[in-house]
């Protein structure tokens, strides 16, 4: 029932598979019904595609509710993707995804930075100049120090170690201590700051997506006399509309005006309410009574509504129409691990997807409002993506037995085999699925048992560890993933790649795919300026990892949210694969 | 009674050095027999994105690999003399009572313990005195009026509060009482007593009213079988000879004794609950105790386990304490 | 001979009102509706008792003397049991009363001490505050008044250092010693009524007779009608002035203590004193004990309820099996019911039953 959903900076397309409602006009195509200023109505999934109830409405209260206790609130110290969406209120990082729905909020823009990076000719060096006049909540001023003092607190320190660490590994840092047992800023080589308003990045190898990087609210200025390191989440120093009132850890945060914010420094974000509560730890289906009654805003967490709302809310013609149903930007699969025999033969693994019935699999997931049917590694809010079916999934979304039953006769194994499915226990969903894919599997020949694992230590100790699957012989593995920044490498990088593989535990290429020529195409896309080249070597990355067989796609991930009606200027933002919280705002007072 | 009650306090701190020894034992062992080393221990608390050197800097800062017994000292040192931390630009002292910082983020568990103690004591007391006044008084009723209607209709509705499950009967409350009838337009949501006595009543009166009944129809049950037993002792009988009225014989003679037992299990349910009344607090979303161990045994954060089983300890212990000297007080054969 | 009416001492007829003695029970039946079927408890039982006097009843269990007493004390009220006929005490009809003047009447007129005192007294409270209970229900007075009179009658009844021992609990006695507290909280009002149920049952011997000896002196002090009710042939054989033997709910034989002992002219109390050991005999080879076991009071026997376990039931035939025998004066003050001829029962306690005493 508790999700514990590691971040994804997905997106969602508009795309053609959505189911798109007639409603009314907006993003400015005029005409139409012409009610209010061309703010679209609600209908259902017009959130998807637009912005819903467009006002300018300031005041009253907003009230956020989550199931969970975060990570932290702390925007250095979070991989959670509504934080990294939610920080925003209080922290500005360099940049920014534009804030408009469809794949327009794809694009990135400047933020905290008055324009994106500038990359020197080696490709080694990323500049970023500030804006003037940004202040902090108590009119300190915001300098580059603020910045580089963020990403030192944030990757190299042994206290905060809940957020990624692409700074660490990219940035040229030597052995840098980090700000807690080095007081001495200046010892952290990797950036310089040349003046108050200029930020340098020192890279180890070109980057080509930096501008990403700097996205992630680690880049957001923390003033270094104001840092208590791990306890910093209960009073962060605010560079955005909104700043901490209070913030009781595990329990509750309460955001009040920031009136030293100046919206002519930030196009970026709305500060409408006057208020924001943020109530933790409420149960996850007393969320969605207190949504349907008016009582609560928004799941902070963004995965949507639980089975038994969904199953209301989809039903009801009524409520329909204040339901979205976006795509996450996640990918649901199964892994086949090239080294659990037979699976390291490769047309034993296409036996598998070919056999696998697809639409089965899908119903496991909540049928079509659960997702869509995937046919390539990358999911279509990915930069990078390019449609492609080449096992041919969509003709036949039951399966092919006798391309099945080919790819057996060629992998020396005409009668089948046995294998073991893993699969996370406590996540009905994927143990579903894991039972459709036994079922069809079994139509060839091939016998499964199904293994269950808890969630907790699935990464640590069972699937994430080679060394239990490989005593284990857990040939299938059934995962979903989600990229930490919409693009191809964001994707790929730690799924794909043979150099992530981690032997100990902790790794998420579960295939333990090493392809020599699709981990030079990853590095070579990343040192690749120019964007259109770049996302084309994503797209032959996406095709060598689905000819390799060792992926079998699931689905598409989709959700249903809910989208009650005071909420103003909703949109499903594709960079995070849920509501953009820096725009919403509340008729009610 | 002093040296009773001081051997008592005795074998309570042996006890609770025994409880926490098992926790340890628990959280370190039953991993390590599964095959886990501490590199994957250390795993749990880090990010997705876990570099080699965040979980070197993990186990440290988290001590995982240091012996049992040396963990043991220092968890045994923290709460006699007090312990440091390090929250990355200083380090900060944590007076004792301390028991250590959470694992998942890094908030003094002393703190947290103190902070939900009074939710969860306010969801016990509350519910305790409601079932203790409804279960006893229906129970004596019944028991009273033995195979009447009022009886059998009590009774059926004590087996149907003791069979429904806590969330269900909690969840269904909700439903029904808070958002379509709109009794609790704002839902459930705890208020402290010192912040508005009134809005801490009102909140709670669901909570209080759904974990009472399952309670509440044990109590009638256990007090009906009671009360039949005592009322047929020679001494009622003596009672009604001496021509007492019969409101006397049964309330200062058949109930002091039927009630005896019936208050020391009491004694013992409270104590229990104390600990954390985990399906009350989750299904309301009460910050109380039971709530925060549930995550902290999922979440695998040992200091907040340790210290909710340390303070459930020491309440069921006390409980059993006052219950036993309360059944000598109250029964003159039983001395201490 | 057989007159119709069943009562006893003054022969006078059931539906006349004036009682004359202090304790008159005339025709008391006490029955119990039960899933098994009706239990007739006591059925038809008539005596008198003056004040002063000690009847003693005497029966097996199941005979139905327990629940005599405590139908006279009204205890039976509201535990659905059906009870008809008369008790007249000090001139008052109890049966039809109502319970609330029953219930005030118990424990200051007419008081009941029970066979085991451990169980019978409430565990919780000190024997002082149970007498002090006991007195204040009956009477306006302050605790301290009747804390004092509660002393007092603890030592009446012989307990030594009685302020002391007036704040201990009742386990905190000795058997004696806690019979007599008993006897005290029953005493504590001056009851002109006291009936003993089997008091000295649960006693070992000698302090039996202590016990026995308290409650002659305080009857004489008080000038109370005492009932001992026992199975104990000894008991009553030191205490009673007169006799009444019960079976299967009825009265069978009554008469002064002298005239049962040494005249019995019933079967079964023949069959009581004959398995009685006796000190003054020569020892016999066994004792004779009556053959058979009590009737069931739901299906009690046709006619004579003793008949299926009568030495003599031949004799009597078919009389015995078809009518119930009533209770007829045999000598001046002695009444029996059998239907044996009453010259023959005295040959047949003469000849047979006398000489094996």
């Amino acid at each position: 029932m508790r999700q514990r959903r590691k971040l994804a900076v997905t997106a969602t397309a508009v795309a053609l598979s959505m189911v798109v409602a007639a409603c009314g006009n907006d993003s400015g195509s005029g005409g139409g019904s012409g009610s209010g200023g061309g703010g679209g109505s609600a209908a259902y999934n017009a959130a998807s595609e637009g912005i819903v109830n467009k006002s300018d409405t300031t005041g009253g209260t907003m009230k956020y509710v989550l199931s969970d206790a975060p990570d932290s609130m702390d925007p250095g110290d979070t991989y959670y993707a509504f934080n990294w969406n939610f920080t925003r209120l209080y922290a500005r990082p360099l940049t920014t995804f534009k804030p408009a729905p469809g794949k327009a909020g794809l694009e990135l823009v400047p933020d905290l930075a008055e324009s994106l990076g500038e990359v020197s000719a080696d490709g080694l060096t990323w500049t970023y100049k500030l804006k003037p006049g940004i202040t902090y909540d108590d009119g300190t001023p915001v300098t580059s120090k603020d910045v580089k003092y963020a990403i030192a607190r944030s990757n190299y320190t042994a206290e905060l170690v809940n957020g990624p660490k692409y700074f660490a590994q990219y940035l040229d840092a030597g052995n840098y201590a980090g700000p807690y047992k080095d007081k001495n800023l200046d010892h952290f080589t990797g950036i310089e700051t040349p003046d108050d308003s200029t930020i340098v990045f020192k890279l180890k190898a070109p980057f080509s997506e930096f501008d990403y990087l700097v996205s992630n609210p680690q880049s957001a200025p923390v003033p270094q006399a104001k840092d208590k390191g791990l306890q910093y989440q209960a009073a962060v120093a605010s560079t955005g509309p909104y700043k901490m009132e209070s913030h009781e850890v595990g329990k509750s945060l309460v955001l009040v005006k920031n009136d030293k914010w100046d919206p002519k420094t930030d196009p970026n974000r709305k500060q409408l309410a006057d208020r924001i509560e943020v109530q933790f730890k409420v149960d996850a289906n007393d969320i969605d009574q207190r949504l349907m009654n008016g009582q609560a805003d928004v799941d902070l967490g963004g995965t949507g509504v639980q089975a038994q709302a969904r199953a209301t809310l989809l039903q009801d013609p009524n409520q329909k129409k204040n339901v979205d149903n976006p795509q996450t930007g996640f990918l649901r699969y199964a892994m086949l691990s090239t080294k659990v025999p037979p699976f390291d033969n490769a047309d034993c693994r296409k036996a598998v997807l070919y056999a696998a019935d697809h639409e089965a699999i899908q119903g496991a997931y909540g049928g079509s409002a659960g997702g869509d049917i995937a046919t390539t590694t990358l999911p279509p809010s990915v930069v990078g993506y390019e449609k492609a079916d080449v096992y041919g999934f969509l003709q036949d979304k039951n399966g092919n037995p006798d391309k099945a039953k080919q790819a057996l006769q060629a992998c020396g194994k005409p009668n089948g085999f046995s294998t073991k499915i893993a699969v996370r226990g406590d996540r009905p969903k994927e143990v579903a699925a894991a039972e459709a894919l036994q079922q069809s599997l079994s139509k060839v020949g091939i016998t499964t048992s199904i293994q269950q694992y808890p969630s907790g230590d699935w990464s640590a100790q069972f699937a994430g560890n080679p060394q239990f699957v490989h005593a284990n012989g857990l040939g299938i593995q059934i995962a979903g993933w989600g990229a930490d920044w919409p693009s191809g490498f964001g994707f790929l990088s730690q799924v794909a790649d043979g150099r992530a593989i981690k032997p100990d535990g902790g790794n998420y290429n579960q295939m333990e795919l090493n392809d020599p020529a699709i981990n030079d195409l990853l590095d070579k896309g990343i040192q690749t300026k120019d964007e259109n080249e770049r996302n084309a070597i994503w797209t032959q990355v996406d095709q060598k990892v689905m000819e390799s067989g060792a992926l079998l796609p699931f689905v598409y991930e989709k959700t249903v949210l809910y989208r009650p009606e005071n909420l103003t200027n909703v949109f499903v933002t594709p960079a995070y694969g849920m509501y953009d919280y820096s725009q919403l705002g509340t008729t009610k007072k | 009674m002093a040296a009773f009650i001081v051997r008592r306090l005795l074998a309570a701190v042996i006890l609770l050095v025994v409880v926490s020894m098992m926790t340890f034992a628990i959280f370190f062992l039953v991993p390590k027999l599964a095959g886990m080393n501490s590199d994957q221990m250390a795993l749990r608390y880090v990010g997705r994105g876990a570099t080699a050197e965040s979980i070197q800097a993990t186990k440290e800062r988290l001590h995982l690999d240091d012996p049992l017994p040396v963990q043991y000292g220092r968890f045994v040192q923290g709460i006699v003399v007090g312990d440091e931390f390090n929250y990355g630009p200083e380090v900060v002292k944590c007076p004792p009572p301390c028991f250590g910082y959470s694992f998942r983020n890094s908030q003094p568990v002393t703190a947290l313990l103190i902070d939900r103690i009074p939710v969860t004591a306010s969801l016990a007391f509350g519910a305790a005195i409601l079932w203790l006044v409804g279960g006893v008084s229906i129970g004596v009723l019944s028991a009273l009026r033995r195979g009447s209607v009022f009886d059998r209709a009590a009774m059926s509705t004590a087996l149907a509060g003791v069979s429904l499950p806590i969330y269900f009967t909690g969840l269904l409350s909700l439903a029904l009482f808070a958002y379509h009838w709109k009794l609790w337009p704002n839902g459930v949501n705890y208020v402290p007593f010192t912040t508005n006595p009134l809005d801490w009543a009102y909140n709670l009166i669901l909570p209080w009213v759904t974990l009472a009944f399952l309670y509440a129809a044990l109590y009638a049950r256990l007090t009906r079988a009671s009360m039949l037993e005592t009322m047929n002792e020679d001494y009622i009988r003596t009672a009604r000879a001496k021509g007492l009225p019969e409101r006397t014989v049964v309330v200062k003679h058949g109930m002091r004794a039927s009630l005896t037992p019936i208050l020391t299990i009491f004694g013992l349910d409270v104590g229990l609950l104390l600990g954390g009344a985990v399906l009350t607090e989750s299904t309301f979303s009460l910050p109380g105790l039971g709530q925060l161990v549930v995550d902290a045994v999922f979440g695998n954060d040992l200091p907040i386990v340790l210290g909710v089983v340390m303070v459930a300890s020491v309440f069921v212990i006390l409980a059993n304490l006052v219950v036993d000297v309360l059944y000598a007080a109250l029964d003159p054969r039983v001395r201490l | 001979m057989n007159r119709p009416v069943e009562q006893w001492a003054s022969m006078v007829p059931v539906d006349d009102y004036a009682p004359t003695a202090f304790l008159d029970v005339r025709d008391l039946r006490i029955h119990f509706p039960t899933d098994d079927g009706l239990v007739k408890s006591v059925d038809g039982l008539s005596f008198t008792l003056e004040r002063g006097r000690t009847l003693g009843i005497v029966g097996e269990s199941g005979s139905g003397k327990s629940v005599t007493s405590l139908g006279i004390l009204g205890l039976h009220k509201g535990q659905h049991a059906r009870v008809s006929g008369q008790v007249w005490l000090d001139g008052e009809e109890l049966v039809a009363a109502s319970p609330e003047h029953v219930r005030r009447l118990r424990g200051k007129k007419m008081a009941m001490i029970f066979q085991d005192p451990l169980s019978a007294l409430h565990p919780f409270y000190s024997i002082g505050d149970q007498i002090v209970e006991a007195y204040r229900v009956h009477n306006e007075v302050s605790k301290k008044q009747a804390r004092t009179h509660a002393i007092d009658m603890l030592g009446r009844v012989g307990i030594p250092r009685p302020s002391e021992r007036v704040d201990d609990y009742p386990h905190q006695f000795s058997g004696g010693m806690r019979q007599r507290a008993m006897i005290a909280m029953a005493l504590s009002c001056d009851p002109e009524l006291l009936i003993a149920d089997e008091p000295t049952t649960a006693l070992d011997v000698t302090v039996q007779a202590q016990i026995l000896d308290l409650v002659r002196d305080l009857q004489a002090e008080f000038n109370s009608a005492v009932m001992i009710i026992t199975h104990d042939l000894g008991v009553v054989a030191e205490l009673a002035d007169d006799i009444l033997v019960m079976y299967a709910g009825k009265a069978v034989e009554q008469g002064s203590a002298r005239e049962v002992f040494t005249a019995a002219e019933h079967p079964y109390t023949w069959g009581l004193l004959s398995s009685m050991p006796r000190l003054d005999r020569d020892r016999q080879d066994r004792l004779v004990p009556i053959a058979g076991s009590p009737p069931s009071l739901i299906n009690v026997p046709e006619g004579c309820a003793f008949h299926p376990r009568c030495r003599f039931c031949e004799l009597s035939a078919p009389l015995s099996l078809t009518e119930v025998p009533v209770m007829t004066e045999t000598t001046p003050g002695h009444g029996v019911a059998c239907h044996l001829e009453p010259a023959q029962r005295r040959r047949l306690w003469t000849e047979e039953v006398q000489p094996l005493l």
